[in-house]
């Protein structure tokens, strides 16, 4: 796609930021949607109808009233805080979340950037969050806040470690970084998927890099940094207006990118699952796209039924479970590439 | 153990403490003591075996009028599931009674309580503040000569 | 230079917090909780002095929706103007709270009242306690994280509503009960919807649960936490579910029978310790749970036995007891409630002093909290089941 554009426009720094703006274009309409379907599925799991009204058809234009209101609202910084730090942080945040959308594979046509350390760059880039949570957190000069932003660091760099080595026992199989290229390999029919390759090791990588991505974009059960029960919101508990919605944003975007990478790392990314039944760069983006949404409809589905653990049983998830496991499957699948050859 | 059994038990224990005892007649018989040795009171009446008091089940300031107030403690054992009721009185002069707090943790509020309301001032009460009224109220309310404040710190308050 | 010294000279002079024992050390910190907060379940503020995440102490404040209950009782011109302040103390079990004062008139007042009115007293108190148990399971879910069985609890409450407001108008604060009777009588198709209802809400209790009672993590956040030990839960005053999970067997309605409890038969349902240690949270939580299962044997049985009569046939011309005092204790959903009130002569009372449950089981709090984290706090405050309307009067 880049090449088309070069050749079509004839003028590469514009073509650069056409395929800046696309992910945006994506992330916005994405979180409207997402944050209603939320609401929908909620609703539907606790017998009830969620938003019917605001735009007619089951109010589908909730959320769009919403983020209007939330522009029109007054931008209320607390006396006591630190006015740089909080005015800056939300953008931090979000950039930190819009960035990994950089190497995400949409289709076969398209990618932000053909980096060939793809995986990588998108696993060190979303720690950038970490800092701008803190920098909320401690800005806001609330003790609430604050203990929302230290935990929200500890759990995301605990969290940061299994993940990693989770999606390196794909790496090692595919022998690359570069996410078009792991997408390319799982090419054909959804056996050819990696998460049914090597049983059960690529299952259980993938079991490990979901539930440690529920931690890093601080979704029940591990939503403890912002645990409304306990924290009153946490990080965000001073923000309003604006920069609520934009940090609220992030929440979304941070969503999308760690289902998005589950499923092309795992599931077959923009491949059909039927071989070369509906295939192209369309079709491609629908699967990516469908697949996506299906990890976003089940990260819901556990918001909205487990309850919260607890900060310390949380780092046992992590330290004492995932990341062991997480080990023992890279020693495993570096045994089974090496008999392989 | 029946009421009498355990006045008199109370009576042998210590006979010139006990200033009134009533049986007959009322709902819930009780035992009037000086407020100056209820602790030691309580104290024989959760560990002695037989009477094993081992609950609090209420403890009540009242405003008798004319300057004489109460302390009225509801107890019940458990294990034995009897009841009694002790008095106990304080005057304006002296408004001061013993605290039961180290015996019944239960006390601790409601001697807070007692204190907020009527003013009586529970001697060996470790942590005697108001508790229903801001700290900084002033007066009793449940007293019966209670007067409403018109202004509270300074700010007329509205009826 | 100069800025630090003086920095130093006001971090050198001790920090004290009025109800905790010794200054502060310089790594704790006090952290608001409340008035305005999710989780305290009302407006109770608890101040709590924390080292990073662990809870060293917590000093409760409450008075915040004090309505001076008892200075109004003593304001009224009868004994019948008090029931509806009853009815707002805890707003959520209105009913009990109200059969606690009509009990205790009726015995100044030396009534005996209609086996009829009995019994319905015993159905509607019981409902009550359902639909108080399951605002205290759900808000307890929601204070653990799932938001999902509250919803649940409020539809099965809202089942337990619809009988009272086509029993006697109200939904929430009914003043239905009456000194010597009721204000009505029950609708012609009581026994029917009782019984579909029991019926129904037998399985949404295993629905309740598969998704929190048994969830691992549920499990795994309050078994354990928040340990009372029987004999410090009696010392301490607690009372209903709260002294029940502790494993000891005492309830009213057992022990010091009022109303026709006597003849009917249930269990008292106590903590176990089954996946902890015996008064932990699971088992205040568990032992609520089997509570409403024992409320629904006992209101088949009250539905059963209902004898025909009218229920205001005892209720008394004029209300105006010899100068007496009497102290009642029942059973409500949050422990016992007690009333202390002294009748002086004339036709309003001398003095009510209400003994709620929910005041003195609170007051277990710092004791439970004392050592764990910021979120067990949330759970044993949950745990408890405090309705502040209550606490504060």
């Amino acid at each position: 796609m880049k090449e088309f554009l070069v050749n079509f426009l004839q003028n590469e720094i514009l073509v650069y930021t056409i395929m800046v703006v696309l992910p945006l274009l994506w992330i916005i309409p994405f979180a409207l949607f997402a944050v209603w379907w939320e609401r929908k599925i909620s609703a539907h799991m606790q017998d009830r109808l969620g938003p019917m009204r605001t735009g007619g058809w089951h109010g589908w234009a909730q959320t769009i009233a919403d983020i209007l209101k939330l522009i029109q609202k007054e931008d209320i910084v607390p006396g006591a805080a630190d006015r740089k730090l909080f005015n800056l942080a939300p953008y931090i945040v979000f950039v930190g979340s819009f960035a990994a959308y950089a190497a995400i594979p949409f289709s076969a046509a398209y990618v932000g950037s053909e980096i060939n350390i793809g995986l990588f760059y998108v696993i060190s880039i979303s720690s950038l969050v970490v800092v701008g949570l803190l920098m909320a957190g401690w800005a806001s000069n609330n003790k609430w806040s604050l203990f929302g932003a230290l935990r929200s660091a500890s759990q995301i760099i605990s969290y940061e470690i299994p993940i990693a080595v989770s999606l390196l026992a794909v790496i090692m199989v595919v022998g690359s970084f570069d996410m078009q290229e792991i997408n390319q390999a799982q090419a054909g029919w959804f056996w050819n998927w990696f998460v049914f390759q090597k049983p059960p090791l690529l299952f259980v990588a993938f079991l490990i890099y979901f539930v440690a991505s529920l931690a890093e974009v601080n979704r029940t059960p591990f939503d403890i940094p912002e645990a409304e029960s306990e924290l009153v919101a946490g990080y965000h508990t001073e923000y309003a207006g604006m920069k609520f919605a934009l940090l609220f944003l992030a929440e979304y975007a941070n969503m999308f990118a760690v289902s998005a990478i589950a499923a092309s790392v795992f599931f077959g990314g923009w491949n059909s699952p039927f071989g070369d039944f509906l295939t192209g760069p369309w079709w491609g983006l629908f699967w990516f796209i469908a697949k996506s949404m299906s990890f976003i409809f089940v990260q819901m589905w556990l918001r909205w039924t487990l309850p919260r653990l607890r900060v310390d049983q949380l780092m046992y998830v992590g330290w004492k479970v995932l990341i062991p496991f997480s080990f023992a499957i890279v020693i495993g699948i570096g045994f089974w590439v090496m008999m392989g050859q | 153990m029946i009421p009498q059994e355990i006045c008199d038990a109370l009576k042998a224990k210590f006979p010139d403490v006990i200033k009134e005892t009533k049986i007959e007649g009322v709902f819930d018989p009780y035992v009037k003591v000086a407020p100056e040795k209820v602790k030691d009171i309580a104290q024989f009446l959760r560990d002695d075996d037989t009477l094993a008091f081992d609950s609090l089940m209420c403890l009540s300031g009242i405003d008798y009028t004319g300057g004489k107030f109460g302390v009225v403690y509801h107890l019940h054992s458990i294990k034995w599931n009897h009841k009694i009721t002790l008095k106990v009185e304080a005057t304006l002069e002296n408004m001061h009674c013993q605290s039961v707090e180290s015996i019944w943790k239960t006390a601790n509020w409601h001697e807070r309580e007692a204190f907020d309301m009527y003013g009586i001032i529970f001697d060996g009460h470790t942590d005697l503040r108001r508790i229903l009224m801001p700290y900084d109220w002033e007066g009793h309310p449940l007293r019966k000569d209670y007067k409403v404040p018109e202004y509270y710190n300074g700010m007329k308050v509205p009826y | 230079m100069q800025t630090t010294l003086v920095q130093e000279e006001v971090d050198s002079r001790p920090v004290t917090v009025p109800g905790f024992s010794r200054p502060l050390r310089s790594h704790e910190m006090v952290i608001n909780m409340g008035p305005q907060h999710p989780s305290t379940h009302g407006v109770l503020r608890l101040e709590l002095i924390v080292d990073g995440e662990i809870v060293v102490d917590a000093i409760p404040h409450i008075g915040y929706l004090h309505r001076c209950f008892e200075k109004h009782a003593e304001y009224m011109t009868n004994y019948q103007q008090v029931i509806p302040y009853c009815d707002r103390m805890d707003y959520v079990a209105a009913m009990n709270a109200e059969f606690g004062y009509v009990v205790a008139c009726e015995k100044l007042l030396k009534i005996k009242v209609p086996d009829r009115v009995e019994y319905i007293r015993v159905i509607m108190a019981e409902f009550q306690r359902i639909a108080s148990h399951l605002i205290a399971i759900g808000t307890y879910g929601m204070d653990i994280g799932a938001f999902t069985p509250f919803l649940f609890c409020m539809r099965d409450r809202e089942a337990i509503l619809d009988i009272y407001e086509q029993t006697c108008g109200a939904r929430l604060l009914y003043n239905y009960m009456w000194i010597g009777g009721l204000s009505h009588d029950v609708p012609a198709d009581f026994s029917e919807k009782v019984k579909r209802f029991c019926k129904m809400f037998r399985g949404t209790i295993n629905e309740l649960n598969d998704l929190l009672s048994y969830n691992k993590i549920f499990v795994e956040r309050t078994a354990n936490v928040g340990v009372l030990p029987g004999d410090v839960a009696i010392n301490c005053g607690a009372s209903g579910p709260v002294l029940r999970g502790s494993g000891v067997k005492f309830d009213v309605r057992k022990n010091d029978p009022y109303s026709v409890y006597d003849k009917l038969d249930f269990e008292i349902p106590v903590g176990k310790g089954l996946k902890g240690v015996v008064g932990d949270c699971w088992d205040r939580y568990m032992v609520r749970v089997h509570e409403m299962e024992q409320s629904l044997n006992i209101i088949e049985q009250a539905v059963d036995t209902l004898p025909p009569g009218d229920v205001q046939s005892a209720i008394p011309k004029r209300i105006r007891p010899d100068a007496s005092e009497v102290y009642v204790r029942t059973e409500t959903p949050k422990g016992e409630i007690g009333y202390y009130v002294v009748a002086d002569g004339t036709a309003s009372p001398y003095r009510v002093k209400v003994r709620p449950p929910c005041f003195v089981n609170l007051s277990v709090l710092p004791a439970m909290v004392r050592g764990s984290m910021i979120a067990d706090v949330v759970a044993v405050l949950g745990s408890i089941d405090i309705v502040l309307g209550e606490v504060d009067r």
